[in-house]
């Protein structure tokens, strides 16, 4: 190993050539301060343009101040991280960025949460000496993001994480010098551009040029409605990360304290997209079986591998990006969709009331869902099966605005009928928890054998791309997963170049899948929180009694009284849907 | 965003160039200037055709035609107007005499009036420094031209 030794802060220190002066500094727990720079460890996330120049440090001998996070380290340098020039340096850099900054600290969206405001904070800017003019862009307003780019400090991360990790491509710098912004082409709006509401972007801003749609005041006047039944259902994921809202430890799982907060809050009742996330199994491992054994009886129209669908974000990359493949991914609906829609019909049905005096609310960890509930065809006569979608950032302000002191609150259970679930549904929050889920399920109603070892650690962890093979009393079942959608992009492009050998396939849009979802507390670039929260969603699932779909006795029962069977005429109209071709068309003129 | 109909020939046109250079992303810069030498300018169905070929996003082709000033996303007039800013012009009043322009065509810097009829823009030194400050209005050149003069020079395009 090619090795280099300097001091920094006249501490010795010897790294691997190539290492930055920010990460050496860090190795020896020197923390320089930095701005635009982020990197996620094993998510292929790195943004370091070297723009903001918050991370200057002194070298002897060079001329200039040199930015930690793009200098590499050489040979007997000597660093001084914190010289009266360097932090003089630091100041003056925070203070031009905030003479272009509108300081609205006391209204924003992102205050508490600003990495601007901290970096400020913690270089004690007290005045601003320098007034100039102030960027101003048109917002964007689209279902799940808003865009205030007035507040954008040209970090680059937002482009990072749209172009290099979701290989979405919606994002540019555009123009130059003052007037240059990150913005779709042409500065259309979001909602007409190809963005699939990932909201890796948001998860990764630093401000709040970019931020979720806030709807929760939405969700306080439904409450408050007398003439409204509001339910709600809450996504595996939130529970895994709620508590980090109210200073918790990263991984704590709040279950019961979010059960008794949203009953707190109002609700009239509080169920579980875990159960929908039961139902998803139960037609999506029928519609696996169904073609798997297609297949093995030489069927050669069947598509394989099949696609999971619950990732709306996912949804839309494919039919923006791979029109030609949306009969290959399952046409099961996600749990948020499927519960909306049993909830308005089934459940509808036992209150004696119509759909439209019920309002489905849901808390997800997600942004794209808050566009999903927006769908066509998840409408019936104009009316959502789901109405409104708030993620866990928004529960997290509707607790606290209500006053409600979450970490003394005692533990509730979810009500019945739509609030009971299994470990297999626990686990769809993480990335391989989908397929996971299936595989038990459908492992059982294949061999028809009972499975003794519920837990797949083959199809568990963080690598961006994961292949195993899972034995089917004789047959291997290939299964593939993808997180983030540059990954996805990988597999898809071997599906269409006819390489893959999967059976079936599980994507999630976000690095991590939900856990990491653009509606969750901020990382502030720190992976293991993500880590954490996936530690604790399969401690969540190695508690549950019950950790197989099909085992659940209100699914069970659901079927019984309602659906019938898993793909019946009435599955299909309930749980099923369609997708459409979103590549944008360029009009050609034929001569 | 506008919508301009292609006619197919120029679409396999811009393919070509873009062939000539390898499909390569890396090439955009120079697939750019072929293109807005087959067109014009650079209309956003051009860029998303670009786009598609070289295997790059949209945002990204669209980042760099607005990074450089050379790069057009509008139609140039049929009588493109460069009045020239270099330093021997600008000292003897370029800069009025591109105030008048602007004042008369009710049109900024790259843009072109609404007529089709004249562009308006800016370059630096077109060797005349003599005949200071210089306007080229298509293949012509007007030498020693004052705000006064712009009036008389744009009637004889009426």
């Amino acid at each position: 190993m090619d090795i280099v030794k300097l001091t920094i802060d006249d501490k010795p220190v010897v790294v691997e050539r190539g290492t930055t002066l920010l990460e050496a500094a860090k190795s020896i727990g020197i923390n320089i301060p930095t701005l635009c720079y982020m990197k996620l460890e094993d998510l292929n996330f790195e943004n370091k343009p070297g723009g903001c120049r918050v991370c200057v440090v002194e070298v002897e001998g060079r001329r200039n101040l040199a930015p930690a996070c793009k200098t590499e380290c050489s040979e007997g340098m000597v660093v001084h991280s914190h010289t009266v020039r360097v932090i003089n340096a630091r100041r003056t850099v925070m203070e031009l960025i905030l003479s272009d900054h509108p300081a609205e600290c006391l209204t924003c969206a992102k205050s508490g949460n600003c990495d601007l405001q901290s970096m400020a904070q913690k270089l004690g800017i007290r005045e601003l000496h320098y007034k100039g003019e102030q960027s101003r862009y048109k917002g964007d307003k689209s279902p799940a993001i808003i865009r205030e780019m007035d507040k954008c400090i040209m970090c680059r991360r937002c482009e990072t994480a749209c172009n290099d990790v979701q290989t979405v491509g919606v994002l540019s710098a555009i123009n130059r010098g003052f007037e240059s912004v990150v913005a779709p082409a042409f500065e259309m709006d979001l909602d007409k551009s190809s963005c699939t509401y990932c909201g890796q972007c948001v998860a990764v801003c630093p401000t709040a040029a970019l931020t979720e749609r806030d709807s929760t005041w939405k969700v306080v006047e439904a409450i408050v409605n007398p003439q409204k039944t509001v339910i709600v259902q809450t996504a595996p994921a939130v529970r895994a990360a709620l508590g980090e809202a109210f200073g918790m430890e990263p991984g704590t799982l709040v279950t019961g304290k979010m059960v008794a907060a949203l009953k707190k809050l109002g609700f009239d009742y509080v169920f579980d997209t875990d159960f929908a996330a039961d139902l998803t199994i139960m037609e999506e491992g029928a519609e696996i079986l169904d073609r798997l054994s297609r297949h093995l009886n030489g069927d050669k129209e069947v598509k394989l591998p099949i696609l999971t669908s619950c990732c709306p974000g996912w949804v839309k990359f494919f039919e923006h990006h791979f029109p030609e493949m949306i009969d290959i991914p399952s046409t099961a609906k996600s749990p948020q969709q499927m519960f909306g829609a049993i909830a308005k019909s089934y459940f509808a049905q036992q209150l004696k009331k119509k759909r439209e005096d019920l309002v489905v609310v849901s808390v997800m960890p997600c942004l794209a869902k808050k566009y999903e509930c927006t769908r066509e065809e998840f409408q019936v006569n104009g009316d959502p099966d789901v109405n409104l979608s708030i993620s866990t950032r928004e529960l997290a302000n509707l607790i606290r605005n209500a006053n409600l002191d979450f970490g003394k609150l005692t533990d509730e259970d979810f009500d019945n009928p739509l609030g009971e679930s299994t470990g297999a549904s626990v686990i769809f929050g993480t990335t391989g928890g989908v397929i996971e889920a299936a595989v038990r399920s459908a492992y059982e109603m294949f061999t028809e054998k009972k499975l003794e070892k519920v837990d797949f650690m083959e199809l568990r962890g963080m690598d961006g791309i994961r292949k195993a093979s899972v034995d089917f009393d004789g047959l291997p079942i290939n299964i593939g997963i993808a997180h983030g959608l540059g990954n996805a992009r990988k597999l898809l492009e071997d599906i269409k170049a006819g390489k893959s050998e999967f059976h079936a396939i599980e994507i999630m849009a976000c690095p991590g899948g939900c856990i990491g979802g653009g509606g969750q507390p901020y990382h502030h670039g720190d992976v293991e929180i993500l880590k954490k929260r996936q530690k604790a969603i399969y401690a969540e699932d190695a508690g549950k009694p019950i950790r197989k779909s099909h085992e659940n006795p209100y699914i069970q029962k659901l079927y019984k009284e309602f659906l019938g069977k898993p793909l019946s005429d009435k599955s299909h109209e309930l749980l099923h849907t369609h997708y459409f071709d979103r590549k944008s068309k360029i009009e050609i003129n034929q001569e | 965003m506008a919508s301009v109909k292609l006619p197919e020939s120029k679409i396999q046109e811009l393919k070509e160039v873009c062939q000539k250079y390898d499909n390569k992303g890396s090439e955009l810069i120079n697939v750019l200037h072929g293109a807005q030498e087959l067109f014009g300018y650079l209309p956003a169905e051009v860029q998303e055709i670009i786009a598609d070929e070289l295997n790059v996003s949209v945002a990204h082709v669209y980042g760099v035609v607005t990074f450089y000033s050379f790069f057009s996303m509008l139609p140039k007039g049929r009588n493109p107007i460069s009045i020239c800013m270099g330093t021997a012009c600008y000292v003897r009043g370029a800069e009025k005499v591109l105030d008048e322009f602007k004042r008369i065509l009710n049109v900024k810097v790259g843009e072109t009036t609404g007529d089709g009829k004249f562009s308006l823009s800016c370059l630096r030194c077109v060797g005349a420094c003599g005949l200071a400050p210089v306007v080229t209005i298509g293949e012509r050149v007007y030498g020693r031209v004052s705000a006064d003069d712009v009036k008389k020079i744009l009637s004889e395009y009426a």
